[in-house]
């Protein structure tokens, strides 16, 4: 039970991790500067919950791993985020359409767990509501202003959409750890999360002109650790000051 | 021609009388050309000013100091909005303040033309950096316009927050293993002749000193604030066991103030003038973070255009 239950958290916790980091890369890039302060704050609120999550998966193991052990001195192998989050910014259309997949599912998967057994994981959820909330609808306001905007930020949001619909099937996979996790009351049923999830996102992509690519083949291996070539890159620049200098405070 | 000299007396007794000059007031060309010019180059610092920052959010050593940074690099863009929106008071829209800070036309602080090469230049910059310029916004808290000096009072507050967490980061560094010493003292050494240069010009190469501080924009001078800069950080630096790097540096109890050596002019004039480490990087990082913006900005006015008509439909 702790195991899987370690398990569970971490995976939570290494999404809006990676995501975060991968959000970061904007800071003084954006578009326009009221948007680079938006990214940033997304930025900042994931890594908020993250770090939430990561303290509180080292206390389910029971290792005496801190969030910073968890986070700098894992490999690649041992990180089981879904491989959505990991995938280069591209351009704004891919952030935002890459945020925007990531939100619908994020959104109701923290509303279910609020009513989650495990205490802990409800009041992280409780915590991140309102900011998962605000993101959703932000991305959401987005899609549609780049569906129904100008040619080229249609094209530019249908791409985005077209290259990053493979990586969506992986945020509802099942397996025995979600399986324990969900008997346990612990985790929502996952097929709850996917009807609200599609539900938003055909209701945004309608109202954005945008064309909802068909489910062929889904990219998977996240959760086992079986991540694309840039997660190497993505813990490389994360992790080697305090690698290179084991055991020091900061 | 004396209906403006009567103009220019009451603009000044106003002034004397210490009463806030307001976007809609009568005032002198010259006085919002140079606030224009000032605020300007200010609103531009803050947002260059997030690049050599921004370079350590993917590095930041721990989880804790990551979300530090980004909340500070976020402060800054909220700053530059606000400046921003202080120059448009005066007449000028963003976009042409925006885009005479793309051609290189408007200037920003030099010292963020300067790289940040190890984590310790993080805790530095705070320290050092936001330290001088708090120096400067302090005093800018009570400048005669308005709508700037309210933004800096706001600024002020977050700037000061900055600068403790800038020091704090030194203060870890130091207290930590020799290697995390030698890199916060080599941040020290790197940063600090180019802090000292923040605060421009001595007073007698100053040209427009002067008339700034009888409008009252500015309240004291370039040497001064250089001066108590100098006396507040030696004892921090001092605390935290670092050395100022300095070998002129000698207390003077007869002035009670430090005596300090010589700033390298030639430095400074050639950063200004475009020969720093990075500042065809912070342009053209400016620049590409523009050009490639352009869609997404065509795309919200389109879109709020759309919506518009449809409404009015």
């Amino acid at each position: 039970m702790s195991q899987a239950l370690f398990t569970y958290t971490l995976r939570l916790a290494d999404d809006i991790l990676i995501l975060s980091q991968r959000l970061g890369e904007w800071c003084g890039h954006g578009p326009v500067l009221e948007e680079d302060i938006a990214l940033t704050n997304r930025a900042l609120d994931h890594l908020g919950e993250a770090r939430n999550l990561l303290t509180y998966a080292g206390q389910v193991e029971g290792k005496g791993r801190s969030e910073d052990d968890l986070a700098y001195l894992r490999m690649e192998r041992q990180y089981t985020n879904a491989k959505l989050v990991e995938q280069p910014n591209g351009d704004y259309a891919h952030t935002m359409v890459r945020s925007f997949l990531f939100d619908a599912y994020h959104l109701p998967l923290m509303q279910a767990l609020t009513k989650s057994n495990d205490a802990q994981l409800a009041a992280i959820a409780g915590k991140s509501v309102k900011e998962a909330t605000y993101h959703l609808r932000a991305s959401s306001e987005w899609i549609i202003r780049f569906g129904d905007g100008t040619e080229e930020s249609h094209q530019r949001a249908q791409a985005a959409l077209d290259n990053l619909w493979t990586y969506t099937g992986e945020l509802f996979e099942s397996d025995a750890v979600l399986e324990e996790m969900t008997k346990a009351g612990i985790a929502p049923d996952i097929a709850t999360i996917k009807e609200a999830w599609s539900k938003t996102v055909d209701q945004v992509l309608s109202e954005a002109t945008l064309k909802r690519p068909a489910d062929a083949f889904m990219m998977t291996g996240g959760r086992k650790g079986l991540h694309s070539e840039h997660m190497g890159f993505i813990l490389a620049e994360m992790q080697h000051v305090t690698r290179a200098y084991p055991g020091v405070e900061w | 021609m004396t209906e403006v000299k009567n103009l220019e007396e009451l603009f000044q007794a106003k002034i004397d009388a210490e009463q806030k000059i307001e976007p809609k007031d009568w005032m002198p060309d010259a006085y919002r050309k140079n606030l224009v010019r000032q605020i300007s180059q200010h609103a531009h610092s803050e947002v260059v000013g997030m690049l050599p920052e921004g370079n350590w959010i993917s590095r930041a050593p721990s989880l804790k100091r990551k979300a530090i940074l980004l909340a500070k690099v976020q402060d800054e863009a909220g700053h530059g909005l606000y400046l921003y929106s202080a120059v448009e008071t005066m007449g000028t829209s963003r976009e042409q303040t925006i885009d005479d800070l793309l051609s290189g036309k408007a200037k920003y602080s030099s010292i963020f033309n300067y790289p940040t090469l190890t984590w310790a230049d993080i805790g530095a910059v705070g320290w050092l950096v936001d330290g001088a310029a708090i120096m400067n916004q302090v005093m800018l808290c009570r400048t005669s316009y308005g709508p700037y000096a309210r933004a800096m009072v706001r600024i002020c507050k977050e700037e000061s927050f900055h600068q403790r967490q800038g020091y704090e980061i030194m203060a870890v560094l130091a207290k930590g293993s020799p290697e995390q010493k030698e890199m916060a003292q080599d941040a020290l050494n790197r940063w600090w002749w180019p802090s000292l240069m923040m605060f421009g010009p001595t007073d007698a190469n100053s040209p427009h000193s002067a008339q700034s501080m009888k409008w009252k924009i500015k309240r004291q001078s370039n040497d001064e604030l250089r001066q108590t800069f100098i006396d507040r950080t030696v004892q921090q630096a001092e605390v935290i066991g670092l050395s100022i790097p300095d070998p002129d540096l000698k207390w003077n109890e007869e002035t009670k103030q430090y005596d300090w050596g010589a700033i390298d002019w030639t430095e400074f004039n050639n950063v200004v003038a475009g020969n720093g480490p990075c500042n065809k990087e912070r342009l053209a990082a400016r620049n590409k973070a523009h050009d490639e913006g352009a869609w997404v900005r065509d795309a919200a006015v389109a879109y709020a255009a759309k919506k518009a008509k449809r409404k009015a439909a």
